[in-house]
């Protein structure tokens, strides 16, 4: 009785330390002692429900020892050799592991049921839950880790009436469960239910492409968090509950603030829309020939400048190019030069994906300006440096409405007396739709790899000292 | 109708806690500034991975037979751990580094 009690309370510290812990995360100064808090937490909860007195319960110690130890390893080893530009895709894989969990428990569930264990309807009900939810978290991940890394491109995966498809299997999904749980079903349709949930995971993510691939990830965060708290349901468990439901409602939020920060409806990313009729705004550009710059030339206009702004993005990122674009900060900051970093809310990969990069190349916290600042300080600026940013620059999301981005709040870099926009050739971005901003009278631009071209420019600005 | 009324009245606490710890995580996100989305979502992600309890309970009350179940049970405890594991750890690393710059 004192043990039960005892554990209860540890529940409950955990749940604690998993809400304080959040809240912690939400400010810099605190968040690292936030996250430590919500391990804590985690652990805690781990260690009850090892001890948590079970009645004629075999344990199995050594099975959950194994798995625990194994799942660390792997865990940490993951978490260590990642790079930091992958880490969109590392937290996706992480995500849809913990969905894959959700599911494999459903099914031991289910597996005990149709071998004789009595369970009611309203039991059935959250163990179907469970593996839908985690079923679509778990392959919506691995589809989104696989397109963020550049192993299946969006055409690849998707079919003609896509969303007829996927509404299809919405349908289809939906019926079996209803039937499984009014009727308890039998193996074959758990397992079949199983399947085309697993398959309708993957078909959800397949759309989805170019600039809404963060807003997917943050959805299927939250799935895996509801997935979580079904689960707990099923365990009658509070701290899963409130763990999953806490990560359901945050994930959800972080949704649709990302929503917000592209001016689009979460409805609109979800059938694809994105790139979706690039086709009409590219037919007017015509022959358009943009101007070049090398990078003497452009070194000397940064020399002599009193203020430049970086756009970085994720070509930044692919081409490592973050420690030496804090180089030539540096270099133009000892030469009196003010250097500030505009940081569009959706560039890159993920929210905050460029406030990471930069923060692991040591580039101070108040250089950064977000959306709103960095317009403010747009037109006082001398030169701006676009380092493979390209949606988020676009001027088509200001005067273009046939344009897939029109409407999305973007950084207004043409309003600065000069523009230098590194990239790689003239193709389109991510999001597939070509770019007014590298025909604009003030651009110029300079071609090549991100990390090549700052080391270039580095140079050429010591060689004017 | 009844049938719902009763299960209102039999799930009440349940009822209450989701109410609470919906608005309780609406509340704590909406406050976030974009820096920190990453390290947040990450953050969280760990925390779904709360999800592990469950696989250690039903391991614990499984028969030491059942094969399947602690098979099955285990490789859920090693998903659900590299879930915790690895997004903690993330998370650290990427915190580790605005700590840095100051």
């Amino acid at each position: 009785m004192v043990l039960t009690s005892i554990i209860n309370l540890s529940y409950l510290l955990g749940a604690l330390a998993f809400v304080v812990g959040l809240r912690r995360l939400s400010s810099p100064d605190t968040a690292r002692r936030g996250n430590l808090l919500a391990a804590l937490g985690m652990s805690i909860a781990i260690i009850a429900s090892m001890i948590y007195p079970f009645s004629n319960a075999d344990n199995n110690y050594i099975w959950i020892g194994g798995g625990l130890i194994a799942g660390t390893l792997i865990g940490l080893v993951a978490a260590r050799r990642v790079q930091m530009t992958d880490m969109p895709q590392m937290v996706s894989i992480f995500n849809g592991l913990g969905g894959a969990c959700a599911v494999v428990l459903a099914m031991i569930e289910l597996v005990q049921f149709y071998g004789g264990v009595a369970k009611s309807t309203q039991e059935l009900v959250v163990i179907v839950l469970a593996l839908l939810i985690g079923a679509v978290a778990f392959t919506g991940s691995i589809l989104a880790y696989l397109k963020l890394d550049g192993k299946v491109s969006d055409s690849q995966v998707t079919l003609p009436s896509h969303s007829l498809i996927n509404n299809l299997l919405l349908i289809i999904t939906l019926g079996l469960s209803i039937y499984l749980c009014v009727t308890g079903g039998s193996l074959f349709i758990a397992l079949l239910l199983m399947a085309i949930a697993l398959i309708y995971g993957f078909s959800f993510v397949a759309p989805i492409g170019g600039a809404d691939m963060p807003v997917v990830i943050s959805l299927l965060n939250s799935f895996t968090g509801l997935s979580a708290a079904a689960a707990g349901l099923i365990y009658n468990n509070n701290i899963m509950l409130i763990g999953g439901i806490l990560v359901g409602a945050s994930g959800t939020i972080l949704t649709v603030l990302m929503c917000q920060a592209m001016n689009r409806s979460l409805f609109n990313v979800l059938i694809g829309g994105f790139g979706g009729n690039a086709a009409t705004s590219k037919a007017q550009l015509g022959e358009q020939v943009a101007r070049e710059v090398v990078p003497n030339d452009a070194a000397i206009q940064l020399f002599y400048s009193q203020s430049v702004m970086i756009v970085p993005g994720y070509g930044l990122a692919v081409a490592q190019a973050q420690k030496i674009t804090k180089e030539l900060d540096d270099l133009l900051e000892t030469n009196g030069v003010s250097v500030q970093y505009a940081i569009h809310p959706v560039a890159g990969r993920m929210p905050g994906h460029m406030n990471v990069l930069l923060a692991e190349a040591d580039v101070p916290y108040p250089k950064l300006l977000d959306l709103d600042d960095a317009n403010d300080a747009l037109p006082n600026t001398d030169v701006v440096i676009v380092v493979g940013a390209n949606d988020v620059v676009n001027p088509a999301a200001l005067d273009d409405p046939g344009s897939p981005v029109y409407g999305m709040p973007v950084l207004n870099v043409w309003e600065a007396k000069n523009v230098i926009v590194l990239k790689r050739s003239m193709n389109p971005g991510y999001a597939g739709i070509e770019n007014q901003l590298f025909f604009h009278p003030r651009t110029k631009m300079l071609f090549g790899d991100a990390k090549a071209s700052i080391q270039k420019l580095v140079s050429e600005v010591k060689g004017l000292r | 109708m009844e049938g719902i009324l009763e299960f209102f009245n039999n799930n009440l606490y349940i009822i209450y806690l989701l109410i609470f710890t919906i608005i309780l995580g609406f509340e704590i996100i909406s406050k976030v500034p974009t820096v920190l989305h990453t390290p947040l979502m990450s953050g969280a992600n760990a925390i779904s991975g709360v999800v592990i309890i469950g696989a250690i309970i039903l391991i614990r009350q499984a028969q030491s037979d059942d094969y399947f179940t602690l098979g099955a049970g285990t490789l859920a405890v090693v998903l659900g751990m590299i879930n915790v594991v690895g997004g903690f750890a993330v998370t650290d690393r990427m915190l580790e580094m605005f700590k840095k710059k100051k």
